[in-house]
C-alpha cells in the first residue's frame, strides 16, 4: 500500500495555517512557517488558487481561504454559472445533432433541468428549464447516477418508478447499466421514459474529474438509434465533444 | 470540389475576433486578439489603429489555419466594426494620425456645447437623424482638426484620410498606401453627423457646420457590395460588406422586415427595430439611423434605443459591492426571493440615455426597509435592464406606427433565465433567442456572402435562423402596470441630481 501522498499533506497544512484566521499570508510567510522551499509553497497555493480551495488579493497579492471551501458543503460550481460557461457548446450540439439539448445536475433524488436548447426545426417547444427528470429512466440521469453513489443510493431508497415497459425497475439491473456507464464514459436511454424516444448524455467534469453535471441530447428514436435500437455513433461522439468542451471551459477558467 | 466559405471580422471596443461560417451559417472557426485600452485622462478612451491592424494581420490566417481552409476556399469577407471610433491616417505613409479616440470618450463634451449654441445646431438632427452629441464622430474629427498643428490644411489637400475602424481595415487589406480603397458603408456613414440621412451622401451644410473638409472623407457605399479584393494578409478574398456591430446584429438576427428587432445584451444593450424604407424621425429620444442597404436595393432604416448601463451593473454589483463572485451568480441571488420587495435600482451611473437623455442625472436605490436582503438588490439589478428595455419598446411603438411583437436577443446576458423571462413579462411579448449567439460576426458574414452569390437572397438567410430559446410573458397585466408605474417613479427621482459645475462625478 503506498504511503501518505506528500503534497497533499502540505496543502493541508498550508490550509490550517490560513484557517487560523490572522488574516491573509503572503507566499514567503506560507513557506517559511511550513519550512518549505518558496517554490513549493507557491505550486501548492497556484493549484489551491485553481480549485477555489485559497483566494488572492488582488492589491497585496496575500491568500486567505477561499468561499469554496469555507463552504465545500455547498454545489462546487453555481448552476447559473454552469449554464453561462456552457450555452455556446450546448448551442453547436443543437446544430450538430438536430436534436434538442438539455443540460441537468442532481437535485434530492431527481434531475433538475438547468438548459435547454429547442430542437432546431423551428416547431412550437416550450423551454422546460427548472423542471426535474427521473434519473434512472433518462441518460442525463444516468450519467449523474454513474458518479455519485450518494444520489444512486438516494434513488434506490425512494423507488424505481415505472414509465414505460422498458423502464429499469430493478436496483440489480441499474447497477449493471451504471457500471456500464463508467466504462464507456456516456450514458444512453432507449423508450424507457417516454415510448419511441431516446437520449444520450455525457459527464460535464471540474477540476480533477469531479462531475458536476450532465449535457445531452433527445428526441424520436429513429433519429438518435440506428436500425438495431442502439445509439449512432456519430450522435454518441457529437455528445461526448460537447461534454469534453464543457468540461475544458470549466477547468480553464477556475 | 472544395466547400467554399465566408469570413467575417468583428473589430470590437475590447478585441478583434475572426470567424468563418459555412452555408448553414454555422461557426466553423473562431481566432481573437484583445487590444489595448489608452485611458491618457480623465474621460478619454484611445485605441492604437496600428496595433488592430497588426491583430488583422494576424487573425485571418490564424482562423483559416484552425478550420485547416485555403484562403481560396473563402468567397467573401465581411466586416462589422465598433461605431463612431474615429481614426485620422497619412494618405501616402498609412500612419494614423496619433491614437483612434474610441465612442466611449469625452474630451469633446465642451465643444459640443459651444457647437449646440450656433447657427445651424437645429439643423443637424434634421439632416442626420441624430443629436449633436460626444458619442458621435464629427466632433471627434473637429477637435483632431484643432489641436494637431497644420493637420487642417493638410486634410483639405487631401493628404490625410478619416475613416471609422471599418474604412482603415478596408483600406490596408486593399493595398494601404500602396492603391488602398477608401471607403465606409452607409450604416456607419450614419453615425458620423455628417451623412444626409435622406441622399446617404455626406451633407454639405453639415460638413461646414463641423469645419471638416470633405477630401478626407471616405466614399459611402451600400453595407453589402464588393469594394474590392484583399491584396495583403489572404490576397484575392473580395471585400463585400461592411456594418456598424449593432446593425450588423440586426443584420444576423435576420431583422429584415419592418417592425423586427433586436436587442443585444452586453455591458450596455442597443435595442434596433427595422422601420423600412423610410427614416422615421424621433419625438421621443431615439436615434434615427440606416440598419443596412443591399447592393442598389433602397435602404433600410432604423431606430435604435441606446441603453447606456446593463449589463455593466452586474459588474458594478460584483467587483465594486462583492455580493456576488461571478456575473452568472445574479441569478442565483435573485432567485433567493420571490420578488424585488419593492426596491427600484435605477443606474444613472453617466446620465440616462435613450429615451430619457438627461446627462444630469445620477444612480439611485431605492424603496429601502429593513426588510431588503441583498437577494432583493439582485432582483433589482436584473430588473433595471427589463424596465430600460420596455421604456425604449414604448418609445419605439409611440415613434413609429409599427408595434412589436417579438424580441429577438442576443449577447452575454441571455444565458440569464431570469432575466430573459422577466423582459418577456415587462414588455408583454414573445423573447427570443437564436442558435448562433455571434450575431455580430454572422450579420457581417451574411451581407458579405449575399453580395457574392453565395446566399442567394433573404429568405436563404431567414432559413438559416433558428429558435434556441423562447420565454413567453407569463405576468399578469395588473401586476406589470403597478411594477412600471413605480419604476417610473424611481427614474424621476433622478432628474436634476448634478448641478452645473459641480465637475463630472
Amino acid at each position: 500500500m503506498p504511503g501518505p501522498v506528500q503534497s497533499i499533506e502540505r496543502a493541508a497544512a498550508i490550509l490550517r495555517l490560513l484557517a487560523r484566521g490572522s488574516g491573509p499570508l503572503g507566499v514567503g510567510e506560507i513557506s517559511e512557517s511550513l519550512g518549505l522551499a518558496k517554490a513549493t509553497a507557491h505550486g501548492i497555493l497556484r493549484t489551491l488558487l485553481d480549485v477555489g480551495f485559497v483566494e488572492q488579493d488582488k492589491a497585496t497579492g496575500k491568500y486567505r481561504l477561499g468561499a469554496a471551501f469555507v463552504h465545500l458543503d455547498s454545489s462546487y460550481l453555481d448552476v447559473n454559472e454552469l449554464r453561462s460557461r456552457s450555452i455556446n457548446w450546448a448551442d453547436a450540439l443543437a446544430a450538430r445533432s438536430g436534436e434538442t439539448v438539455r443540460i441537468g445536475v442532481p437535485l434530492e433524488s431527481s434531475v433538475l433541468v438547468v438548459h435547454h436548447v429547442f430542437r432546431p426545426d423551428d416547431s412550437m417547444q416550450t423551454l422546460d428549464v427548472d423542471s426535474r427528470l427521473p434519473p434512472h429512466a433518462t441518460a442525463l440521469g444516468k450519467v449523474l447516477l454513474a458518479y455519485d453513489a450518494d444520489l444512486a443510493g438516494r434513488v434506490q431508497r425512494s423507488g424505481l418508478t415505472s414509465f414505460t415497459r422498458r423502464t429499469i425497475t430493478t436496483p440489480g439491473k441499474l447497477a449493471q447499466a451504471l457500471a456500464a456507464v463508467r466504462d464507456a464514459g456516456w450514458a444512453a436511454e432507449t423508450g424507457e421514459s417516454v415510448p419511441g424516444e431516446a437520449s444520450i448524455a455525457a459527464p460535464i467534469r471540474a477540476h480533477g474529474g469531479l462531475v458536476v453535471g450532465a449535457i445531452g441530447i433527445s428526441g424520436a428514436m429513429e433519429r438518435i438509434c440506428d436500425a438495431s435500437g442502439r445509439p449512432t455513433r456519430r450522435q454518441v461522439d457529437t455528445v461526448v465533444d460537447a461534454a469534453r468542451s464543457v468540461s475544458r471551459d470549466i477547468t480553464s477558467s477556475k | 470540389m472544395a466547400q467554399r466559405y465566408v469570413m467575417s471580422i468583428d473589430q470590437g471596443t475590447t478585441s478583434t475576433r475572426c470567424m468563418i461560417f459555412d452555408h448553414s451559417g454555422r461557426l466553423v472557426s473562431i481566432a481573437q486578439r484583445e487590444q489595448q485600452q489608452h485611458f491618457p485622462k480623465p474621460g478619454w478612451v484611445e485605441h492604437d489603429a496600428l496595433e488592430i491592424w497588426r491583430n488583422v494581420d494576424r487573425l485571418l490566417p490564424q482562423a483559416l489555419r484552425e478550420a485547416r481552409l485555403d484562403s481560396a476556399q473563402v468567397v467573401a469577407l465581411g466586416i462589422a466594426n465598433q461605431r463612431e471610433t474615429t481614426v485620422l491616417w497619412n494618405k501616402h505613409t498609412g500612419t494614423p494620425i496619433g491614437r483612434a479616440i474610441v465612442w466611449q470618450d469625452m474630451r469633446t463634451d465642451e465643444l459640443v456645447e459651444q457647437l449646440r449654441g450656433e447657427p445651424g445646431a437645429g439643423e443637424v438632427i434634421r439632416r442626420c437623424g441624430l443629436p449633436l452629441a460626444t458619442y458621435f464622430s464629427a466632433p471627434r474629427i473637429s477637435w483632431m482638426l484643432e489641436n494637431s498643428p497644420g493637420l487642417r490644411e493638410r486634410a483639405e489637400n487631401g493628404d490625410v484620410l478619416f475613416g471609422t475602424m471599418e474604412s482603415w481595415l478596408i483600406w490596408n487589406l486593399t493595398g494601404g498606401s500602396d492603391g488602398g480603397i477608401h471607403v465606409t458603408d452607409v450604416t456607419n456613414a450614419s453615425r458620423t453627423l455628417l451623412m444626409n440621412l435622406d441622399t446617404l451622401d455626406w451633407d454639405d451644410e453639415l460638413l461646414s457646420f463641423f469645419g471638416i473638409p470633405r477630401p478626407m472623407l471616405p466614399g459611402i457605399r451600400s453595407s453589402s457590395e464588393v469594394y474590392g479584393k484583399t491584396t495583403r494578409v489572404v490576397p484575392g478574398v473580395p471585400i463585400a460588406a461592411a456594418l456598424g456591430d449593432q446593425q450588423a446584429a440586426l443584420f444576423g438576427q435576420t431583422c429584415f422586415s419592418a417592425g423586427d428587432a433586436k436587442c443585444t445584451y452586453g455591458t450596455g444593450s442597443f435595442l434596433l427595430m427595422n422601420t423600412g424604407n423610410e427614416p422615421v424621425r424621433s419625438t421621443h429620444g431615439l436615434l434615427t439611423t440606416v440598419g443596412f442597404k443591399i447592393g442598389t436595393e433602397p435602404a433600410r432604416y432604423a431606430l435604435e434605443g441606446p441603453i447606456a448601463v446593463t449589463g455593466s451593473l452586474v459588474q458594478w454589483f460584483r467587483d465594486s459591492l462583492g455580493l456576488i463572485n461571478t456575473a452568472a451568480e445574479i441569478e442565483t441571488l435573485a432567485r433567493t426571493v420571490e420578488d424585488n420587495g419593492g426596491c427600484y435600482i435605477i443606474p444613472a451611473f453617466s446620465g440616462l440615455f435613450a429615451p430619457h437623455w438627461h446627462s444630469e442625472a445620477r444612480g439611485i436605490i431605492v424603496g429601502l426597509t429593513s426588510y431588503i436582503t441583498k437577494g432583493h438588490l439582485a432582483r433589482a439589478v436584473l430588473e433595471a435592464t427589463g424596465w430600460q428595455t420596455r421604456e425604449v419598446v414604448d418609445a419605439m411603438n409611440a415613434d413609429s406606427d409599427l408595434t412589436l411583437n417579438t424580441l429577438k436577443v442576443d449577447g452575454g446576458m441571455t444565458a440569464d433565465h431570469l432575466l430573459m423571462q422577466f423582459i418577456a413579462d415587462v414588455l408583454g411579448v414573445p423573447v427570443t433567442r437564436p442558435m448562433v449567439a455571434e450575431t455580430v460576426s454572422l450579420g457581417a458574414a451574411y451581407a458579405a456572402g449575399l453580395a457574392v452569390g453565395y446566399w442567394p437572397d433573404l429568405e436563404a438567410l431567414r432559413r438559416n435562423w433558428h429558435r434556441a430559446a423562447q420565454w413567453t410573458p407569463r405576468m399578469s397585466t395588473n401586476r406589470r402596470s403597478t411594477e412600471y408605474a413605480n419604476w417610473q417613479r424611481a427614474v424621476e427621482l433622478t432628474f436634476g441630481w448634478m448641478r452645473p459645475h459641480e465637475g463630472t462625478r
